[in-house]
């Protein structure tokens, strides 16, 4: 069952029927009606938009969720293409107190717009197609890291990818690893953990894979040390940069390999895992709000952020109580990413790392890092998603660290260009806690 | 195993991080859950103890008098009188220079966006130099692309009602915004961080265009009052940049929603939590609870939904600050109201057409559903028996009182946060 089915008044003890009074019957597969009645225009989304903030123009997701929705109820009305300043953060998702489900209503909108009023020929929807796609494109580059990892740097290349495409020459292109992370997990023989009544299917996804394995090893390495035979299923990019993007039909077509490998690693008795917080965001949320595959509500059910699980199913605090990292990391500035905040989970990586001796971690404030996955990519939104980031960058500077930890690889991205900090996931700091310094592991 | 702390706050707005700040004041740990931003970003910023009696006697001039002839199951009455003035004080602790008013019992006369005035117990320091009470002359400015405040007409109101000064409104263009639908936050950034705007003479900063703006509207008054745009973060500096550009006292007209003295308040209360120790969660709903077995019933854990997965979080307390009918603590279909997390008791007629009155602005019944409550905050079922041993409830959540007519929004939701949240962590404590 899509999200959009649901009753609008969920939350009733004891009172699971709903019993929908049929009063618009042209209203077919994506009835958005409900959430759209729901807004009473008190524009709590709007004061929580990051891009409204900072450019006067974006009219704020209230226009375009349940306002643009009320008004494409009259005929020929197109979707405004400001839409496509919408950097899909979500945060007004969390901000609504009346359950408007807008960042539902902005994917739909965004696809709407690009289907029906974006040229297929344009640079625009091109350029956002192979941004949206850098899962297929990856591959290529990891083919030869190296040489790849000298083209992307070469200012020429950031120059022509400026001016012929619309990706903003003021970034450098992330790096690709030499070994991905599945070579590696074939080259170590899969799991070298069997067990039978603890099994984790990992969803490492795109970056992790190809950019940035030491992130996904050290998922390996700490779920090992508490015993869990990891699968790692065929898959394919989440979806966010496609729904980010509007290109609705290729995250359909990723979700359902997806939806199918997770569901069978589910039936295998295994949950599901993420090392990525937007990955996560996607199989949780926005799959079951936009598709309605055979295993989407299931997948959603049974998919975890990687601390979270282990902060639920083992004893994390107490195990990591009296551990210390050695001189490999210092005190963090940490950036809670907007899709971890969405789910709940914007406390957790400073409650679990203050068990570890010797580092603290620092949250830096509320504020979103501005860059939104592709979105701080684009030429035209360089400037906004920089304003949007100084923030961030200030309180980075203000806290008492040198180095930034978080969980979202584009955040990431941000944290290092605004700060020139070196950024470090989470479970790379649990990993030296647990196991020991990645040196030392990768001698093991 | 489940996520473990002392007491668990379910609920992000005033009542619920005054209970979170009052429990880890009591050193126990403490987690603050909350699934939607609070009404925080609704409210005016003002904190209120009591405006006008139930009966509608008012303004009042000191809120205190009246407390002690509130009925019979009035949170006020639950908590007893020096219980709100302990919560007063823990908040002014909290506040520190950020709020005004504590230095009387009597209520301040804030004006408003519609050019009334509103009795309150503490205010901003953003409008201290608005008060009613205060004879100076007044400047009121509005702006083009902010119909929200009319301040023309807001000056006409308060000549009407009586304010001892002269007061004018004039209507001017923000520099640096054209659009009608740029969103509060915007007009506070471009403050906030000075930014170059482009003017009919050229380029300058946002504070020095503004003020070069309102200076050729400046005749005899020495106070000038503006809609509560002026910055978020860096707000005092702000106010002060322009009140010495122009020579006078600048001050804030608090508005309706959303509004920025609202947020900087929910800043302030987050910042302590931060200080305190207190663990957030926010995003989330608390969907489910389990109690234990046997005996009265204790609530033994509650079920966080994180996007579709449910995660136990337990804790040996708990305190209820969901809200009323607008923050949806408090839930109504088309027989019935009552309370989504627990299904405490919440009582109503059971004919819906007796839950309100024609007059709009009357006597509303609706206005004071909630949960009934012993003098210990803990929720009780139909028969007066306790709902869970270790549940205390706080804010607008609970019933008999009607804080919309009363002006007693923000004070009832300190004072029952306030002993809600100091029992709840005695007794984890114990």
């Amino acid at each position: 069952m899509s999200d959009a089915e649901r009753p609008t008044d969920d939350h009733v003890p004891g009172d699971d029927e709903f019993e929908p009074v049929q009063v618009f019957p042209e209203a077919e597969e994506m009835d958005l009606r409900p959430g759209a009645d729901n807004c009473y225009k008190c524009s709590t989304c709007d004061t929580n938009c990051p891009v409204a903030e900072v450019d006067d123009e974006f009219p704020g997701p209230k226009f375009q969720g349940p306002e643009q929705w009320r008004l494409k109820r009259q005929d020929d009305h197109d979707i405004d293409d400001s839409v496509m300043k919408c950097s899909n953060c979500m945060r007004c998702d969390s901000a609504c107190p009346s359950e408007v489900p807008l960042s539902q209503m902005h994917n739909t909108a965004r696809g709407e717009y690009v289907e029906e009023n974006m040229s297929k020929l344009s640079r625009e929807y091109w350029r956002n197609r192979m941004l949206a796609n850098y899962r297929r494109l990856a591959p290529l580059g990891s083919m030869f890291p190296r040489t790849t990892n000298v083209v992307m740097g070469l200012s020429a290349t950031q120059w022509l990818g400026e001016k012929l495409l619309g990706i903003t020459g003021e970034r450098e292109f992330p790096e690709f690893a030499t070994e991905t992370f599945r070579d590696w997990w074939a080259a170590r023989g899969g799991a070298q953990v069997e067990n039978a009544d603890k099994r984790i299917a990992y969803f490492h996804g795109c970056y992790a894979n190809y950019n940035t394995p030491e992130v996904a090893k050290a998922l390996v390495r700490v779920y090992e040390h508490f015993g869990y035979e990891i699968m790692v299923p065929d898959q394919h990019c989440s979806g966010t940069p496609m729904f980010a993007n509007g290109m609705l039909e290729d995250a359909r077509r990723s979700a359902e390999t997806n939806v199918r490998e997770l569901a069978a690693a589910i039936a295998d008795g295994a949950d599901v895992v993420a090392s990525c917080s937007s990955c996560s965001m996607s199989l949780r949320q926005e799959y079951p709000e936009l598709f309605d595959f055979e295993g989407t509500e299931e997948v959603a059910a049974n998919t975890w952020d990687a601390v979270e699980y282990l902060r639920v199913h083992e004893d994390l605090e107490g195990e990591l109580e009296g551990t210390s990292v050695g001189d490999e990391f210092d005190d963090f500035a940490y950036h809670a990413p907007c899709h971890a905040r969405n789910q709940g989970l914007d406390g957790q990586t400073v409650e679990v790392l203050d068990a570890i001796d010797g580092i603290t971690a620092h949250d830096v404030g509320d504020s979103c890092s501005g860059i939104s996955g592709t979105y701080g990519w684009k030429e035209e939104n360089y400037e906004t998603s920089m304003k949007i980031g100084a923030e961030m960058f200030e309180h980075m500077e203000d806290a008492d660290a040198k180095a930034g930890l978080t969980e979202c690889p584009t955040c990431s991205m941000q944290m290092e260009h605004g700060t020139g900090y070196e950024i470090t996931h989470t479970l790379e700091v649990l990993e030296a806690a647990l196991v020991g310094s990645t040196t030392e592991a990768d001698a093991q | 195993m489940a996520i473990e702390d002392d007491v668990l706050v379910v609920g992000g707005g005033l009542a619920g991080t005054i209970a979170a700040l009052a429990a880890a004041d009591e050193s126990a740990r403490v987690r603050l859950v909350s699934y939607k931003q609070s009404t925080l970003r609704h409210a005016s910023g003002l904190v209120d103890v009591l405006g006008y009696t139930p009966a509608g006697d008012g303004p009042l001039v000191d809120p205190f008098d009246a407390l002690a002839d509130l009925p019979e199951g009035h949170p006020y009455e639950r908590v007893g009188n020096e219980a709100v003035r302990e919560a007063l004080s823990f908040f002014d602790g909290i506040a520190g220079d950020a709020y005004e008013g504590g230095h009387t019992d009597a209520n301040a006369l804030v004006p408003t966006h519609g050019g009334t005035v509103k009795p309150t117990a503490r205010y901003p320091g953003s409008t201290a130099a608005g008060l009613a009470s205060d004879d100076r002359d007044t400047l009121l400015v509005g702006f083009e692309t902010l119909p929200d405040f009319e301040a023309p007409l807001a000056a006409a109101h308060l000549e009407a009602a009586g304010a001892p000064f002269v007061a004018r409104g004039v209507t001017v263009q923000f520099p640096g915004i054209v659009r009608d639908d740029a969103k509060v936050t915007r007009y506070a950034h471009l403050l906030d961080h000075d930014e170059v705007v482009a003017t009919a003479t050229g380029e300058t900063t946002a504070r020095a265009a503004l003020a070069e703006t309102v200076r050729a509207h400046l005749e005899d008054e020495t106070r000038v009052g503006f809609p509560a745009i002026l910055g978020d973060d860096r707000a005092d500096a702000v106010r002060a940049d322009l009140a010495d550009r122009l020579g006078v006292d600048v001050f804030e007209v608090p508005m309706g929603p959303p509004s920025l003295p609202g947020m900087r308040l929910e800043e302030l209360l987050y910042a302590a939590l931060e200080d305190a120790g207190v663990r957030v969660t926010t995003g989330v709903p608390v969907v489910d609870y389990e109690t234990d077995d046997g005996g009265i019933e204790r609530i033994d854990h509650v079920v966080v939904d994180r996007n579709g997965t449910e995660i136990p979080h337990r804790a040996d307390q708990y305190v209820l600050a969901t809200g009323g009918l607008v923050g949806k603590g408090v839930r109504s279909e088309r027989e019935r109201v009552f309370e989504p997390i627990f299904d405490c008791h919440v009582p109503h007629p059971a004919d819906r057409y007796d839950w309100f009155v024609d007059d709009v602005f009357g006597d509303q019944p609706y206005a004071r559903f909630g949960l009934p409550v012993d003098r210990e905050l803990r929720p009780l079922d139909a028969d007066d028996d306790l709902e869970f041993e270790n549940l205390r409830a706080a804010g607008a959540v609970l019933g008999g009182y009607d804080f919309a007519a009363e002006k007693s929004g923000s004070g009832v939701s300190l004072a029952t946060g306030y002993v809600a949240g100091q029992r709840a962590g005695t007794e984890a404590g114990r």
